[in-house]
């Protein structure tokens, strides 16, 4: 990976993200070791590691749900809006039991809201695990949590 | 109208690959450019008056003619190729290039030739995984027919969310490995760009243009366009819509066109409001407005924007202050934090759209949230913060009525 990038420092984003595919997310010690790997200072690569929302400086849950809310999706009811009505991260916070930014206790599901996932025209939209699930309905909502419980 | 940009796109977007796009006429611009100095193809470029389609409606000519002193000590030289849409509504680049994603390579070829690059980048958002599924596949198609890799190397560099990684800056400090701040300008990314070495960034939709010139000429660019602008775009609607989707269309189409004739009016029960015409950073489209053409000029001497083309639909059940509470917390989260207008401005108005939407504003609030808004937009390094407060100051124009109700009445009137 370091051959193909013009200095160590441009190959940070695409090593944090190696190691949070074999890890889940991205600890203190692998960011010590990454950066005697790299030659990089700890702060610069902390610098990185938090500013890019979708390197994880917490554990995550074996499934991560990441919530569009940004305004197509907010227009088609993904976040709490009127009285009596259950929105997208409404039903997954309460079928899940967690509020976004949390994990479930037996760590199969992180809960995370997202900005605009650039597929509006299936607005309401969700990524879980790296794939867009959109057009979602309660149903399609129950079904995949349903499956990813059983994987 | 003729199909220029999706002539290659089939229904339900599964990819032209090479052979397809061989046979229907592809790379012929390429070897065409190949014949030409970087020179004329800049001319020609130049001629056509083809104006950046990531927003910000830059002549894309300019932009190559300032990478044309070719100094050896500036070496390497980089085409970074925006692919991180990440503007709210908008999914413009992922239906061109998920469709044809040989009109972008066969462009990125022809800027490569023209710009005189070393290195193309891709840069492309990492939750796009299919269109880097997409395009890694045809990348090696396209290497292993001698379109690209000779000259050039072409690179995909998928990146890790923030919108910040979009802006032409912030986009070379994330290729550089550093958070995504936007670096003041000047110098300009032509003169310093990536790791200091002359640097050009255009977007996945204006590059694709770019074939079609070559291969048709400038004249006949400028003849697509209904307006004052040439080309063709590809617009947009999301919201309320019978059949949100993306539809390549002429430069200067209508709201009118977009909405009722090709996404197929409103859904039952909805009625139309208004528009924001290209992602979260435009100002409202009115229905005053609706036969105003969208292109660049256009909208420019109404004192608006076109941005993406692909509008966000506001319709009448929906709530216009809590809309703009929404935008806003988007552009809060999203603020890099390098200039403190945004980043603690932002999630101030944020705040106070939060306490008039759930009815504890108080009389004063919605002029002060306009003084707060028309301050912060112009004192930032980046264009985030003017895109922040534009739908906000538009929609406080606009509906004022609606701001004010919500005051008066201690509660919003959409809700209950």
């Amino acid at each position: 990976m370091l051959k193909e990038v013009p200095t160590r420092q441009a190959g940070s984003v695409d090593a944090l993200k190696i190691i949070q595919k074999h890890r889940g997310w991205v600890s203190d010690e692998a960011l010590d070791d990454l950066s005697a790997v790299l030659g990089l200072s700890r702060a610069d690569l902390e610098s990185v590691a938090t500013f890019y929302s979708l390197i994880f400086r917490k554990p995550v849950g074996r499934h991560v749900i990441l919530v569009c809310d940004s305004v197509s999706c907010w227009i088609m009811g993904c976040l709490p809006r009127s009285v009596g009505e259950e929105q997208v991260m409404d039903r997954l916070q309460r079928k899940l039991g967690i509020q976004p930014g949390e994990t479930t206790e037996d760590g199969v599901f992180t809960l995370l809201p997202t900005v605009c996932l650039g597929h509006c025209e299936q607005a309401p939209v969700m990524m879980l695990d790296g794939e867009i699930i959109g057009n979602l309905t309660d149903e399609k909502i129950d079904q995949i949590l349903a499956e990813k419980r059983e994987s | 109208m003729e199909f220029v940009l999706t002539k290659n796109i089939v229904k339900g977007n599964l990819p032209t690959w090479i052979d397809a796009y061989e046979a229907n006429g592809g790379y012929s611009a390429l070897r065409r450019a190949i014949g030409m100095s970087p020179d004329e193809i800049i001319q020609v470029v130049m001629d056509s008056e083809l104006k950046g389609r990531g927003g910000a409606g830059f002549p894309t000519g300019m932009k190559w003619k300032v990478m044309t002193p070719l100094a050896e000590s500036a070496r390497p030289r980089y085409l970074c190729c925006n692919f991180d849409e990440m503007e709210p509504g908008t999914f413009k680049d992922r239906f061109l290039v998920e469709g044809d994603p040989h009109q972008f390579i066969e462009a990125i070829a022809i800027a490569a030739h023209a710009c005189q690059v070393d290195i193309a980048y891709v840069f492309i958002r990492d939750e796009y995984r299919r269109s880097q599924e997409i395009l890694q596949r045809a990348i090696a198609e396209a290497e292993s027919r001698g379109y690209v890799g000779k000259g050039f190397e072409c690179r995909l560099h998928a990146s890790a969310g923030r919108y910040m990684a979009g802006e032409e800056t912030g986009l070379i400090n994330a290729l550089e490995g550093k958070p995504a701040r936007p670096r003041s300008k000047p110098p300009y990314p032509g003169t310093s760009g990536a790791w200091g070495k002359p640097t050009v960034v255009n977007n996945v939709e204006t590059l694709s243009c770019v074939p079609h010139i070559i291969e048709r000429g400038a004249d006949w660019f400028k003849s697509l366009g209904k307006a004052k602008d040439s080309g063709t775009k590809i617009y947009g609607a999301s919201g309320r819509v019978k059949q949100p989707g993306a539809w390549e269309l002429p430069m200067g189409s209508t709201m009118r066109e977009l909405i009722w004739d090709h996404a197929g009016g409103m859904q039952d029960g909805y009625e139309f409001r208004a528009a924001l015409p290209g992602g979260a950073s435009t100002h409202f489209i009115d229905v005053s407005q609706l036969d105003i053409p969208l292109d660049f000029e256009s909208m420019k001497e109404i004192h608006q924007f076109l941005g993406t083309g692909m509008a966000i639909v506001l319709d009448d059940k929906t709530c216009p202050v809590a809309m703009c509470r929404n935008m806003e917390m988007f552009f809060a989260r999203e603020s890099c934090g390098w200039c403190t207008p945004c980043r603690e401005g932002l999630p101030w108005i944020e705040g106070l759209l939060e306490d008039i939407e759930q009815g504890r504003g108080q009389a004063g609030d919605v002029d002060l949230l306009l003084d707060q808004a028309k301050f912060i937009g112009p004192h930032t390094y980046c264009a985030l913060a003017l895109g922040a407060v534009t739908p906000l100051i538009s929609a406080i124009e606009k509906f004022r009525d609606d701001f004010d109700a919500h005051i008066s009445e201690k509660r919003c009137p959409y809700e209950g």
